[in-house]
């Protein structure tokens, strides 16, 4: 922010950065490589709705392209859950191979809302993996920053912060990742995890 | 990529904005000029008085600028706390989660997070930046408010944090505190200014120090006002940046009616306690009870109407169909 925007206390919305998400696929082959995680195929993208007819309408929009997309593969139709704290998460699922088609589901949200001005409502977006073990762990893009950071949820609400941090070694170099480890803020129950 | 934006800035608040701020440099001016005007006048051997009191209003200015978070927390009782606060337990999830949620989405780096204990439902942000900022909310806030609408007050105060109004703030009062130091200086001098014992120099010494009296109160006045309307229009602005922000107008609307309808309830105990923090708290807690218009003029915050009236502009802003 400008000086000048600080002296008239404007805030312009932060448009979000979509183009670091293709490079999710390539990282999860080095991802399963070095620590055995494998892509669920379920990944999901989180934004802050707005109220008003014009957000809903766009939201539905959304919701039946991708059910047309998946639907002639055979796959399973979007959801849209609330969570506890006002935000939607679609949430799209896939065959566990198939990651590239999931990247491109979220990157089609990500534009139509992009397109109809709802840019600055985009939160982040969540790529589930899991490994042999059954641990959870999700790759989270934030949009405003354009970086990934992993999210390993433990039961009661704890992370597996040792793992987090091993993820980010192993992948670090692959992925624009967040270097400031106060802003890996974790997503509770997030769907699709 | 050129994005297609929803959000058309509001010029009128910035032309009004940029106006009081203008005059205030007016005033700034005129000050100094009256100043320099007087010590010309009468051989300036009055100058010391001018600058110590210039030195000890910066002093005050920047201590209060960089102990604001701690003098603010200490005087609310509040106290920092993690996301897995004992004390707080469930009140200290939700702050964190919900304020990692708008820094995420704001692209903000995350204010250190407090809860005072207290019935009195508010909220403030405060510290010299934004890596000192602590964002406080009492426990009466978060029992009366739903989540959406908490969110909708916690935006507000990161606004407030985004647009670095305790560093405005306190510059704008720069100007305040010096003349008001220099009307306490002129009063004991013009008390026991006689006894300087240079003579035929005396009566001239009372007459500069009526002078300066007379100017820093004029000026004490025109500033303060000026301030209290900067204020306001930064509220103003922390309420559109807020409503902006969560994309729920309506949440902020009905958080600030619940917040000023129980405004009124609670005992004056809580009131008086809280009232040195008015110009940061979310609604402010002490109602004067003089006559509308001039206690419009004379507060910090704007009315309940006015911010419910520029919310209903961005809400019909962001509703506005696509086209």
């Amino acid at each position: 922010m400008g000086f000048l925007d600080t002296l008239l206390g404007r805030t312009k919305p932060v448009q979000p950065k979509l183009d670091d998400l293709f490079a999710l696929p390539s990282a999860a082959v080095t991802l399963e490589a070095g620590a055995g995680f494998k892509p669920t195929g379920s990944g999901s993208v989180c934004f802050r709705p707005v109220e008003g007819r014009s957000f809903a309408d766009v939201q539905k929009d959304v919701q039946e392209l991708l059910d047309v997309s998946s639907g002639k593969e055979g796959g399973l139709p979007v959801e849209v859950t609330k969570d506890s704290y006002g935000f939607n998460w679609l949430v799209s699922s896939h065959m566990s191979d198939e990651l590239e088609a999931l990247v491109t589901d979220l990157h089609a949200v990500n534009t139509s809302l992009v397109d109809n001005g709802f840019g600055p409502q985009l939160l982040c977006t969540l790529v589930a993996f899991r490994d042999d073990q059954e641990r959870r762990l999700g790759l989270i893009y934030l949009y405003k920053r354009g970086t990934f950071y992993p999210f390993a949820p433990l039961s009661g609400e704890r992370r597996d912060n040792a793992l987090e941090l091993q993820v980010k070694g192993v992948i670090g170099s692959d992925l624009k990742f967040e270097q400031d480890l106060s802003r890996w803020f974790p997503v509770w129950g997030a769907p699709g995890l | 990529m050129a994005a297609r934006t929803r959000y058309a800035p509001d010029r009128g608040l910035t032309l009004r904005m940029t106006a009081t701020m203008f005059l205030l440099g007016l005033v700034f001016v005129a000050f100094v000029v009256a100043i320099i005007g007087i010590g010309a006048a009468y051989h300036a051997s009055d100058a010391a008085i001018v600058l110590f009191a210039v030195v000890l209003g910066g002093g005050f200015a920047i201590g209060s600028l960089f102990y604001s978070d701690k003098i603010a927390l200490k005087t609310a009782g509040g106290r920092e706390v993690g996301p897995n606060d004992r004390e707080y337990g469930e009140y200290a999830r939700l702050l964190h989660g919900t304020v990692d949620r708008l820094c995420a989405l704001a692209d903000m780096k995350k204010p250190r997070v407090a809860i005072a204990r207290t019935r009195l439902p508010n909220a403030f942000a405060t510290g010299r930046n934004a890596d000192h900022a602590v964002l406080c909310v009492t426990t009466g806030l978060m029992d009366l408010l739903t989540p959406e609408e908490l969110e909708g007050v916690i935006a507000h105060e990161m606004s407030h944090v985004a647009h670095k109004d305790v560093q405005v703030m306190t510059a704008a009062s720069f100007l305040a505190i010096i003349a008001a130091l220099l009307i306490r200086i002129a009063f004991y001098g013009e008390l026991f200014g006689g006894g300087r014992g240079r003579g035929g120099n005396n009566q001239n010494a009372g007459i500069i120090m009526l002078a300066l009296m007379a100017v820093s109160i004029v000026v004490y006045a025109v500033s303060f006002l000026l301030i209290r309307m900067l204020s306001r229009y930064r509220e103003l602005a922390a309420d559109r940046s807020g409503a902006l922000l969560t994309g729920q107008p309506s949440a902020l609307k009905s958080a600030l009616i619940k917040v000023t309808g129980d405004m009124s309830k609670i005992p004056t105990q809580d009131l008086r306690a809280a009232e040195p923090l008015n110009a940061f708290f979310f609604a402010p807690a002490m109602k004067l009870n003089a006559k509308a218009s001039l206690s419009t003029v004379f507060s910090t915050h704007p009315t309940l109407k006015r911010r419910l009236a520029e919310l209903d502009k961005i809400q019909q802003q962001l509703g506005r169909t696509a086209g």
